[in-house]
C-alpha cells in the first residue's frame, strides 16, 4: 500500500469575489522513499495542495475529498490528531527558511523543542540528537551553530537547519515547498545535493513543490505536473523531459534557457497568462494558450492512462491529442 | 565591424559605512559593494552581468545610472563624465539612460493606472505636450510591448506579473532612451511568462536599437540574452567575456562554479554531471578576504592567493579575469576529474573551509 | 465574506450617522424655542416632555438640555475638528519631511518629538489655563500640541517604507525631480492612513475635550459641551437620570460612529478594494 494516498482532492477559498477554485480533483500516490514532483506555475495549486494535505489551509480554504497516510484519513481529523501526525510522521519546510524560524530562539533551543515535544525525549538525549542531525545536513561546527540565533545564519544555513529539523523525528514524508526558490544557485546547488542524498539513503518520502524543471529533474523519481488546480500529466521524470504527452508540459520545457545552447534565438513561449481561478474556463483550462488547440478541447479532457510499464509506471495524460505534432 | 561605443566605466567604486557596533558604541566598517569595476557597453549590444545576491550587481547599475553617487571612478556616457555632473543636468540625462525593476508590482505606484504610470516619463520631460498626443503615445508603447489599450485606466494590482513587468517596459521605454539597465526583470516570474519578457527585451531591443545591460543571477538566461558576460563576485568583477568563451572556457573558478551550480532540465544529464561545487557561503562583506576575495571558496586557491587582489587581465582566448592561477587551474581540475574517475569510488568529500 | 459586506455598511451607516449628527448640531437649536442660556423660570429638573417642548428636559436651573446637547456638540464637534486639523496640517508636513529627507535631519525633528511627549499633558493644560485663563481656543491648542506628534510618527514611519519601495525609485529614474515624487507619489499614498487616523483622531480630541470639562477646565459656562454636560449629569444622576443620559449617548454615539468611518474609508482609499 503507498504512504500517501490522495484521491479526489479539492480545495477552494472563499473570497469577497467569489469561490477561488484552487485544486480541482487531484488523485496522486506516494510510495515510501519515493521523491515526488509537483510541478507548476504561481496559482497552480501546488502548495495548496501541500497545505490541504498537512491541514494548513488558510481560514477560508476547504479541502474535500481523501487524503489518506498510512491507512489514515487526515481530512477532517481533529486540530489534535493532526498536529500528532505533523512533526512527528510528517514534516514541511518552506520557501522562506529564515521566516520560518523563530528569531527570538536559538537554533538549538528549536531542535530540541521539537525532540522534547514530540518524542518526549530528556534536553540532553535531544540536545545530542540534534547535533548529529545538524552533522548529517553537513553544517560544520554544529555544537556552536546551536547556539547562534536565525539572524546570524545565512538563508542557505537555515534552510539546511529547516531540513534538519523536518527529518529530527525520522518522518516517513517530508513536504518540501520550493526549498531552493529564496536561495542563490550555488547554495541552491548545495541543498539540492544533500536533498538528493536524502532522497537515495533514507526511507523518507519526499514531496517537492518547484516551479523549476532543472531541480525536479535532478531530484524526483516521479513528476506531476499541474495546471489551473488540476493534473495535466504525470509520469516518471525520465519519461516527462524525454518525451512530453501534454502541450503544456512541452511548453514549460520549451520556455527554460538552457545554459548549453549556443545559438541565440527566440525562446518558445506558452501566450497568455494562467486562467483566473474564480472563472475557470469551460473544456479543457490550457486550450486558451494552447497553440494546438482544436474544437474538441471545448470538452473537457478527462485525465487517462496512457502507457503502463513495468519499470517505469503508469503515465497519465489529460489531452485530447493522441500524440503532439511535430 | 566595430560597433561605437557608447558607456564606458572605468574604476567605479561605492563603498558604503555602516555601524555593526551595539546601543553604547559606534563600529564603523566601510563596505566595498562595487570595488573599481570597469565595464564597456557598444551601441546595440547586450552586457550580461551575472553574480549572487550581495555581489553588487544591482548596486553597479544604480551607480551607472547616477541613482547612487559613486565613491570613485567615472562613468563616461558617450564621452561625458555623468560622476561629475550636477543633479540638474544627471536628471535630463535620464531620457537616455532608463532602468526596468525587479519587482514588477512594487515598481509601480498602486495608486496609478497603467496609463499615468507610463505617461509620467513624458509628463516629466515634456510638460506642455497635449494630452491627447500623449495618450497616443502612452498607446503606442501599450502596443508595442503587448498589452491591450482599453486596459489603460487598470490599476497595477489588477494585472498578472509579466503584464505588471510589460508596463515597466514601456514605461522604461516612452522617452525613446539609448540604454535600458535591467535589474534581475523576469527573477520574479514564471517560468512560461519569463520566456516572454525575455522574447520582448530582444524584440525591442532589435526594433528600438538599444544597448542592454541585463542582471540575473541565473546564468543561463544572462547567457542567453547577452553578447557578453560580466561575472561579479562581491563587488569586484571575476571574468569578463563573450557569451560563448563564459560557457566553453570559463578562465575563473568562480564562473566554473556558477555554471556547476546552475541545474539541467534533463534528468539524465543532471544526475550524470560531476558536481565540484562550492561548499561554503559568501564572507562577509564587512570582513572580506585579503588578496583575491573568492579564494576562501575557491578549490585551487594557493597562498599566493592571500597576497594581492588580482588585475583583470585578458588571456589567450580574450577572455578578461581577474584570476592568478588563470592558466593552470583548469589541468588541475582535469587531473582531479580524471584521478576520481581512475581510484576507487571515494566519496570525493571537499573539506569545508571555515563556514560562512 | 459576511464580514466584509457587514464591514462596509456598518461604515456606511456610520457616515450617515455622521452628516445627521453634524446637520442636528447645527439646525437643531433653531425649531426649538428655547435658548441654552436662558433657564425656563417654570419647570426646573423637569423630566422629557413633550407638553413643555422640553425634549430631553431641563437641568437643575431650568435650561433646556435638548438646546444644550445640541450645542454641547457643536461645541465638541468644533473642538474636534479643529484640534485634528491643526494636528494635521503639522503633524503631515514634519512627519513627511523627517520621513522623507532621514538622517540627522530626521533624528533631529523625532528628537523633538520625543521631548515634547515627554511633557506631562495634564500639567501643560492646567498650567495654560491658570494663566492665560479658560478659553475655547486655549483648548484647541492644546489638544492639537499634543496630537501632531502622534500624527508625525505615523506620518513618518509610513514615508520611510514608501521612500523605500521601488515605485519611488523608478519615478526618481524616470527623471521626476525631488518635488514631483513628493507630490505625485508620497502624498497620494500617505492618504489611506492618514484618512484613517483622522478618523481616529477626532474622536479621541472630543473625548480628551470632555475629559477636561469632566475635571471643570473645558468650555466656560454659559456655553457647554457634551463632555461638561456629562459632568453635570453625572452630578444629577439619581435626581435627574436623563441630564446624563442624552448628552451621554450623543457622545458614545459619535465616537463609535467615527471608529467605524475610518474602517471603511480604509478600504474605500485603497485602489485594490475597487
Amino acid at each position: 500500500m503507498a504512504l500517501l494516498e490522495v484521491r479526489g482532492l479539492n480545495v477552494s477559498f472563499d473570497t469577497p469575489e467569489g469561490v477561488v477554485h484552487a485544486v480541482n480533483g487531484i488523485d496522486f500516490d506516494l510510495e515510501p522513499g519515493q521523491t515526488l514532483g509537483i510541478v507548476g506555475e504561481s496559482g497552480s495549486g501546488k502548495t495548496q495542495t501541500a497545505l490541504a494535505i498537512m491541514g494548513l489551509l488558510a481560514e477560508n480554504g476547504q479541502a474535500a475529498g481523501s487524503v489518506n497516510f498510512r491507512g489514515q484519513e487526515l481530512l477532517g481529523m481533529s486540530a489534535q490528531e493532526l498536529s500528532r501526525v505533523r512533526g512527528s510522521k510528517i514534516s514541511m519546510i518552506f520557501q522562506d527558511p529564515v521566516s520560518s524560524l523563530n528569531p527570538y530562539m536559538s537554533v538549538g533551543d528549536q531542535l530540541v523543542e521539537v525532540l522534547t515535544h514530540h518524542r518526549n525525549l530528556k534536553r540532553r538525549e535531544a540536545r545530542e540528537r540534534a547535533v548529529e542531525m545538524l552533522r548529517l545536513v553537513r553544517i560544520n561546527d554544529p555544537q556552536q551553530r546551536m547556539r547562534q540565533y536565525p539572524h546570524e545564519l545565512s538563508g542557505g544555513m537555515c534552510q539546511r537547519i529547516m531540513i534538519a529539523m523536518g527529518l529530527l523525528c525520522q518522518p516517513d514524508l517530508l513536504i518540501a515547498d520550493e526549498p531552493t526558490t529564496a536561495l542563490d544557485v550555488t547554495v541552491q546547488s548545495q541543498i539540492n545535493s544533500l536533498m538528493a542524498e536524502l532522497g537515495e539513503k533514507s526511507s523518507t518520502a519526499i514531496l517537492l513543490i518547484t516551479h523549476d524543471l532543472g531541480v525536479v529533474a535532478g531530484l524526483c523519481d516521479k513528476v506531476l505536473v499541474m495546471y489551473a488546480g488540476e493534473i495535466m500529466e504525470s509520469a516518471d521524470v525520465h519519461r516527462l523531459f524525454a518525451d512530453p504527452r501534454h502541450p503544456y508540459t512541452e511548453g514549460l520545457l520549451r520556455s527554460v534557457p538552457r545554459l548549453d545552447q549556443d545559438q541565440m534565438m527566440n525562446l518558445n513561449t506558452i501566450p497568455g497568462n494562467p486562467p483566473n481561478l474564480l472563472e475557470i474556463p469551460e473544456g479543457c483550462t490550457f486550450s486558451s494558450r494552447c497553440k494546438y488547440a482544436w474544437e474538441r478541447c471545448a470538452e473537457k479532457p478527462a485525465l487517462e492512462l496512457v502507457d503502463d510499464d513495468e519499470e517505469a509506471g503508469r503515465r497519465y495524460k489529460r489531452c485530447h491529442l493522441e500524440e503532439l505534432p511535430e | 565591424m566595430k560597433k561605437a561605443r557608447v558607456l564606458d566605466v572605468k574604476d567605479l567604486s561605492v563603498h558604503f559605512r555602516v555601524d555593526t557596533g551595539s546601543m553604547f558604541r559606534h563600529d564603523y566598517h566601510t563596505i566595498r559593494a562595487v570595488d573599481r569595476v570597469s565595464l564597456r557597453v557598444h551601441s546595440g549590444e547586450t552586457l550580461g552581468i551575472v553574480g549572487e545576491s550581495g555581489c553588487g550587481k544591482s548596486t553597479l547599475a544604480r551607480a551607472i545610472l547616477g541613482l547612487i553617487r559613486p565613491t570613485g571612478g567615472k562613468v563616461l556616457w558617450l564621452g561625458e563624465d555623468l560622476t561629475r555632473l550636477d543633479a540638474e543636468s544627471l536628471r535630463k540625462k535620464r531620457r537616455e539612460l532608463q532602468l526596468i525593476f525587479q519587482d514588477p508590482s512594487g515598481s509601480l505606484d498602486p495608486r496609478m493606472t497603467a496609463g499615468q504610470i507610463i505617461a509620467e516619463p513624458l509628463r516629466i520631460f515634456h510638460p506642455s505636450m497635449a494630452r491627447v498626443q500623449i495618450r497616443e503615445r502612452v498607446q503606442g508603447m501599450m502596443k508595442l510591448v503587448g498589452l491591450l489599450t482599453d486596459q489603460i485606466n487598470r490599476y497595477p494590482h489588477e494585472f498578472s506579473g509579466g503584464q505588471c513587468q510589460r508596463i515597466g517596459i514601456a514605461r522604461a521605454l516612452v522617452l525613446n532612451p539609448r540604454l535600458v539597465v535591467c535589474d534581475e526583470p523576469v527573477s520574479a516570474l514564471d517560468v512560461s511568462i519569463q520566456a516572454q519578457i525575455v522574447n520582448l527585451l530582444r524584440d525591442l531591443q532589435k526594433k528600438l536599437q538599444l544597448s542592454l545591460i541585463f542582471i540575473a543571477h541565473d546564468l543561463s538566461i544572462v547567457r542567453h540574452v547577452s553578447d557578453r558576460v560580466l561575472v561579479m563576485y562581491m563587488g569586484r568583477v571575476m571574468e569578463v567575456a563573450d557569451r560563448n568563451s563564459i560557457y566553453h572556457r570559463p578562465a575563473h573558478p568562480y564562473t566554473q562554479a556558477l555554471i556547476e551550480s546552475v541545474p539541467i532540465p534533463d534528468p539524465v544529464r543532471e544526475r550524470a554531471r560531476q558536481q565540484r561545487m562550492l561548499t561554503s557561503e559568501m564572507p562577509s562583506p564587512i570582513n572580506p578576504p585579503s588578496g583575491c576575495v573568492f579564494r576562501t571558496r575557491c578549490p585551487y586557491a594557493i597562498d599566493a592567493c592571500a597576497v594581492s587582489e588580482p588585475k583583470l587581465e585578458k588571456d589567450e582566448h580574450g577572455n578578461r579575469v581577474a584570476c592568478i592561477r588563470a592558466g593552470e587551474w583548469r589541468q588541475e581540475a582535469e587531473k582531479a576529474a580524471a584521478d576520481a574517475e581512475d581510484g576507487p569510488a571515494a566519496e570525493t568529500d571537499p573539506q569545508e573551509p571555515g563556514g560562512s | 465574506m459576511i464580514s466584509w459586506h457587514l464591514k462596509n455598511r456598518a461604515s456606511l451607516a456610520a457616515l450617515v450617522v455622521l452628516v445627521g449628527m453634524v446637520v442636528m448640531v447645527i439646525f437643531g437649536p433653531m425649531i426649538s424655542q428655547w435658548d441654552h442660556e436662558i433657564p425656563d423660570w417654570d419647570h426646573y429638573s423637569i423630566p422629557p416632555s413633550l407638553e413643555t417642548d422640553h425634549w430631553f428636559g431641563t437641568d437643575a436651573l431650568g435650561r433646556d438640555l435638548y438646546v444644550r446637547t445640541m450645542v454641547g456638540g457643536r461645541i465638541s464637534l468644533l473642538v474636534g475638528l479643529v484640534a485634528t486639523l491643526v494636528s494635521l496640517v503639522i503633524g503631515v508636513t514634519y512627519g513627511a519631511v523627517a520621513g522623507y529627507f532621514g538622517g540627522r535631519l530626521d533624528n533631529l525633528m523625532m528628537r523633538a518629538v520625543d521631548v515634547i511627549y515627554a511633557l506631562p499633558f495634564m500639567f501643560l493644560v492646567i498650567l495654560l489655563m491658570v494663566v492665560f485663563g479658560r478659553n475655547i481656543f486655549l483648548i484647541f491648542v492644546a489638544i492639537g500640541a499634543i496630537n501632531w506628534l502622534d500624527m508625525a510618527r505615523i506620518v513618518r514611519g509610513q514615508t520611510m517604507s514608501l521612500k523605500n519601495k521601488e515605485f519611488m525609485e523608478a519615478a526618481r529614474a524616470c527623471g521626476a525631480t525631488e518635488r514631483q515624487v513628493i507630490i505625485r507619489h508620497v502624498v497620494p499614498n500617505l492618504l489611506g492612513v492618514v484618512v484613517v487616523y483622522v478618523t481616529l483622531t477626532i474622536p479621541q480630541v472630543i473625548l480628551v475635550e470632555s475629559f477636561l470639562s469632566f475635571l471643570g477646565l473645558g468650555v466656560q459656562e454659559p456655553l457647554t459641551s457634551w463632555g461638561a454636560l456629562v459632568n453635570e449629569g453625572a452630578q444629577e444622576l439619581e435626581t435627574a437620570p436623563w441630564s446624563l443620559l442624552f448628552p451621554a449617548s450623543f457622545l458614545a454615539i459619535t465616537l463609535f460612529a467615527f471608529n467605524f468611518l475610518g474602517d471603511g474609508l480604509r478600504d474605500a482609499l485603497d485602489p485594490k478594494d475597487r
